[in-house]
């Protein structure tokens, strides 16, 4: 009768315990997937190369739902086709540049305007991608696609400009890390040309640096640095993530603590018990 | 060998190496009483009882290494420019302790592993105590004659925090550089006397004058150092006056009588055993796990920041409390009296140090229990203890926890605005529910061994009754 | 028993052959290596593995090849008879003197006098009383904006959708109150308290960038691309995420901050540059118990 007093009090701290976890993970949980609700819409048969029809009727399918007729957003919701009332800004004059990055890093398409973007699937293929870039880029003259050169950069100031710049958000080692309202991504796994798409554009939340606040050499440079940190100089050893004292101290406790317990265990056990 | 009377012994015809120096000693100092009862001091053996000396090995490394590094550092914020093989540092200007810091890691031969080593022997330091005190907590081991043991246990789990703190603000990166200015503002938020204190600790406002990093340097190289020797030596003397508890394992073990391994040979080996032990562990993390890679990090300035800058992890608590709290100061007309930071950064510590130090007290005072207790407790034999341990524990660990809420946020896409509520509401919550859940399985299982103990007696009586019976009906 | 002692004895020796092996390998891995190629992790396992082995040695000793009893005696205990002796002896001691509290009372005092006097060279570490000193700032009227390679900011330069960093022209940059961030916000969307009308010329504002919760940087800077939908521009400490609206004058909106971020009042001089057209809004800085008067 004890034993069965016992399992009902250990079986109720387990539905604390789930209800917690659940909770955790339910309403609180940011989803953010970068596709339509309905899947991405594509004609039966596409052009050999990329061409501005495909764009056009790539964009019209899958884009103009939020981002309008011809791209020249929709900014006041109005009951739009399905349950996505769509909202975006327009696209007329943001250039190639940006139509390469949203869509290259997959933060584009967004399923739901007020979702926050994330990189992470790429939906389009690369044809498709360069269709629709001619697109957009035909919808208003805007920036090219750039072309950085981070071999002539200068590492040093590269990481100075970061720190001073970026890391604020993005974390020294390029980690990233939390502004309020949003999550910034770690910059491991990007090219050259979308880190410099991105310091032009300053998408989503992220500040727009251009030209005159950032030359282009700086931009080398700062290319350089945060390519550097695919790698990072991890010289003390295993470098647990680079992002500073919290896995320093999940090792201590998970890592330490158990070795240190072994080695009192194995000293302070008798030898005849 | 002849014996003249006067105290001089003649020369033997062999020399004997164990009674020479035994004899040398003796006659030079009147120590043998003394060495023989040290040699046959008692140690109770249980392998939670060496939690204790694991930091105080901790301690030695730190030390030893400590040493080492002090022989290359440069406690200086002269500005100086690094030219070294490390590229994205090249060119930058730095102050002379950083650049004394980088130095040591990336060109001495073993700078890195005696620098890895030291930090990572700070932190289990400081893990090793914590382990400790809870062993001591559980067991009931601070209890009379043992409470200014606890009280002095607990002064150096403080002073650890501090001189850990100084120690990686020493070298003036840019994540210590953000946590010292944080220290700056918490000593600000005392109320009144806040300002004044800053600045003669700083010597100027933040961040601080030309003396500053040599008293840093002083109190982390020299005086806390001695602080936390002397602490020890105490905490060591005050344990070996009354000797270590015991768990009643046999019937020769009682509340009078202590039965353990002697101090020489047995134990001593053990010691030095786990001594090499901890060492060796705290080595091979020296130079495998990397740890505080400040040549990342960069040079500190007060302009600069970046996203997620922590204190190391046994300051956790501070920053998890200080972004618990929600926005306001507490003014009274034009004047300040409680700035933000003082309650997460300054009474929550208060309040944690205080209830430890006090808990051997109220304990005393609640149960009327003022008699010597030389045997340790089982947690499940003092369920309020155990239960208010565990609840206060996880009252600490949740503070604690939401210190890392947003890196969660980076790794699981948990909103932070939601955790901030849900812990919000959960420092309070789950500790009430834990201590009414430990409460009740201690009382269980309390309750599931004493009904095993009356079972065994029944089968006995059953055993006896049979055999009552057997003899009767032989007999009869 | 010689079998198993035999045993323990071999064991013991190996390991403390494994033992020398390794600290010789770590000599050999320390004069083999140059500094920049050291690799660290020889070292450590070398020197680790090296204890490792000796303490496991040592445990062998411990508890195969020495005495292992364990034995018993007396807890110490209290000596009530001890205890009366040395009451009686302090007793004693005070026996002869007859006027025990004055000669008591004027001890403390004395002791008191010398601990003060003892404490009093403390007072040199710092302007204990010159709280002031947390009060100056490096800005007043006139001065010139510059950033940190110490050329001036010119208001044209000064876009939107970015955050520039700014410190007082011919000042200490590491002053804390030196840093300044600046933002090119939309005119029409700002909503200031009314004694700063004017503090913002063409949308152009600064705050001090020191964080007023706990000192840290206000290092971050968050624009919205499509304002419909995303949050508007904030300025955010990375140490505890303290919010602050440049729109509202440095109004916290979220995390532990208890006071807006200080605003530096901007003029444009007649070579389009940045000046300050005063002090800040208020004094610089994490709180404290005068922080909330007038600046100087």
């Amino acid at each position: 009768m004890s034993r069965i007093r016992l399992q009902s009090a250990t079986r109720r701290a387990g539905f604390v315990l789930a209800a917690l976890v659940a909770l955790s993970t339910g309403p609180l949980g940011a989803s953010a997937q970068a596709q339509p609700p309905s899947g991405i819409v594509r004609p039966d048969t596409e052009p050999a190369k990329p061409t501005l029809e495909l764009g056009s009727e790539l964009f019209a399918a899958n884009c103009s739902s939020c981002h309008g007729i011809a791209g020249k957003g929709i900014t006041k919701a109005r009951p739009g086709a399905g349950d996505v009332s769509g909202l975006g800004p327009s696209l007329r004059g943001v250039g190639a540049q940006a139509a390469d990055f949203y869509l290259r890093t997959g933060l584009m398409p967004l399923d739901n305007p007020h979702h926050e973007p994330s990189n992470d699937r790429v939906l389009f293929s690369d044809k498709e991608i360069r269709s629709l870039v001619l697109y957009v880029a035909s919808l208003g003259k805007g920036p090219g696609i750039p072309a950085p050169t981070p071999q002539r950069g200068n590492m040093s100031d590269g990481a100075q400009l970061f720190t001073s710049d970026c890391a604020g958000c993005h974390q020294e080692d390029a980690r990233g890390g939390y502004v309020t309202g949003a999550r910034v991504p770690p910059l491991q796994g990007y090219t050259n040309t979308e880190i410099a798409e991105a310091v032009r554009i300053g998408p989503y939340l992220m500040p727009r640096f251009t030209a005159s606040q950032i030359s282009n050499a700086q931009l080398d440079s700062i290319i350089k640095y945060v390519q550097s940190q695919n790698h990072p100089y991890n010289r003390g050893g295993w470098g647990i993530g680079n992002i500073g004292p919290i896995p320093e101290g999940l090792v201590t406790w998970l890592i330490a603590a158990p070795l240190l317990l072994i080695s009192c265990l194995v000293v302070g056990r008798r030898l005849r018990r | 060998m002849s014996d003249a009377g006067d105290g001089s012994v003649g020369r033997p015809a062999g020399k004997d190496p164990l009674a020479d120096p035994v004899r040398f000693i003796d006659e030079r100092t009147a120590a043998a009483p003394l060495l023989r009862k040290t040699l046959g001091y008692l140690f109770p053996d249980h392998w939670s009882f060496l939690l204790g000396e694991v930091s105080l090995y901790a301690f030695i490394v730190l030390v030893a290494t400590g040493t080492y590094l002090a022989l290359f550092f440069d406690p200086s914020t002269a500005k100086t420019v690094y030219h070294g093989s490390y590229a994205p540092l090249d060119g930058q200007t730095m102050s002379a302790a950083y650049k004394s810091v980088v130095n040591i890691s990336l060109t001495y031969k073993a700078g890195l592993l005696i620098r890895q080593t030291h930090h990572w022997a700070a932190d289990v330091f400081v893990a090793s105590i914590v382990m400790h005190l809870m062993r001591v907590f559980f067991t009931g081991a601070f209890r009379k004659p043992r409470e200014p043991t606890w009280m002095v246990g607990l002064l150096l789990l403080f002073t650890a925090f501090l001189e850990g703190y100084l120690g990686y603000s020493l070298v003036d990166d840019l994540l210590s550089g953000m946590g010292l200015a944080i220290g700056y503002g918490v000593g600000l938020s005392i109320p009144v006397v806040g300002g004044s204190m800053m600045l003669g600790i700083f010597g100027a406002p933040f961040p601080g004058n030309h003396d500053f990093w040599s008293r840093m340097f002083i109190m982390h190289v020299f005086v806390l150092p001695a602080v936390l020797a002397t602490l020890i030596g105490v905490h060591l003397a005050l344990v070996m006056a009354r000797h270590h508890t015991q768990f009643k394992e046999s019937d020769r073990q009682t509340n009078s009588r202590i039965v353990g391994l002697p101090l020489f040979p047995a134990q001593t080996f053990r010691s030095l055993a786990l001594m090499l032990f901890v060492v060796g562990i705290l080595f091979l993390l020296g130079g495998l796990v990397q740890i505080n890679p400040i040549w990342q990090w960069g040079p500190y300035e007060p302009w600069l920041g970046t996203n997620g800058a922590q204190p190391d992890w046994y300051l956790g608590w501070l920053i998890g409390a200080l972004r618990l709290m929600p926005s306001f100061d507490v003014t009274v007309g034009h004047y300040t009296l409680i700035p933000n930071p003082f309650w997460g950064g300054v009474l929550f510590p208060l309040f944690v140090i205080g209830v430890l130090m006090a808990f051997p007290w109220v304990e005393r005072w609640l149960t009327r229990d003022t008699a010597v207790h030389n045997l340790a407790d089982r947690p499940r034999d003092r369920p309020f203890r155990t239960a208010f341990g565990l609840s206060f524990l996880t009252f600490v660990f949740l503070v604690f926890s939401f210190g890392a809420a947003d890196r969660l946020y980076v790794l699981f896409g948990l909103s932070y605005a939601a955790q901030l509520t849900v812990f919000r509401i959960a420092v309070f919550v789950v500790p009430a529910i834990v201590f009414v859940i430990t409460r009740r399985i201690c009382r269980e299982l309390q309750l599931a061994e004493s009904l095993d103990e009356v079972h065994e007696q029944v089968a006995q009586l059953n055993v006896e009754a049979h055999e009552v019976q057997t003899e009767t009906t032989n007999s009869g | 028993m010689n079998g198993p002692r035999r045993a323990a004895e071999f064991t013991v020796l190996a390991l403390l052959a494994l033992a020398t092996l390794c600290a010789m390998g770590f000599i050999f891995v320390y004069a083999f290596f140059s500094p920049g190629g050291m690799p660290n992790a020889l070292l450590g396992i070398s020197l680790g593995l090296c204890l490792i082995f000796i303490a496991s040695a040592l445990l062998v000793v411990g508890k195969r090849l020495v005495p292992n009893d364990e034995l018993e005696d007396d807890y110490p205990t209290e000596h009530p008879e001890k205890q009366a002796e040395v009451v009686e002896q302090l007793r004693t001691a005070g026996s002869l003197i007859t006027r025990k509290r004055m000669l008591l009372g004027a001890g403390s005092i004395a002791g008191c006098a010398l601990g003060a006097a003892a404490l009093t060279p403390v007072l040199s570490l710092g302007p204990f009383w010159d709280t002031a000193a947390l009060d100056r700032t490096p800005w007043k009227r006139g001065v010139r904006l510059v950033d940190e390679t110490g050329h001036p900011l010119a208001a044209a330069d000064i876009l939107r959708e970015t955050f520039y960093t700014a410190f007082p022209e011919g000042a200490d940059p590491e002053d804390i109150g030196s840093p300044i961030v600046v933002l090119h916000l939309n005119a029409a969307d700002l909503r200031m308290p009314p004694d700063r009308s004017g503090w913002t010329p063409r949308g152009i504002v600064a705050y001090s960038k020191i964080c007023t919760h706990a000192g840290c940087a206000v290092a971050l800077f968050r624009k919205p691309t499509f304002p419909t939908v995303e949050p508007q521009e904030a300025l955010v400490c990375p140490c505890h995420y303290s919010t602050f609206d440049p729109f509202t004058g440095g109004t916290v909106t979220f995390g532990p901050a208890g006071r807006p971020l200080p605003q530096l009042p901007l003029q444009i001089d007649g070579a389009g540059h940045l000046r300050a057209a005063g002090n800040f809004s208020a004094r610089v800085g994490p709180s404290w118990w005068n922080v909330r008067e007038e600046p100087t």
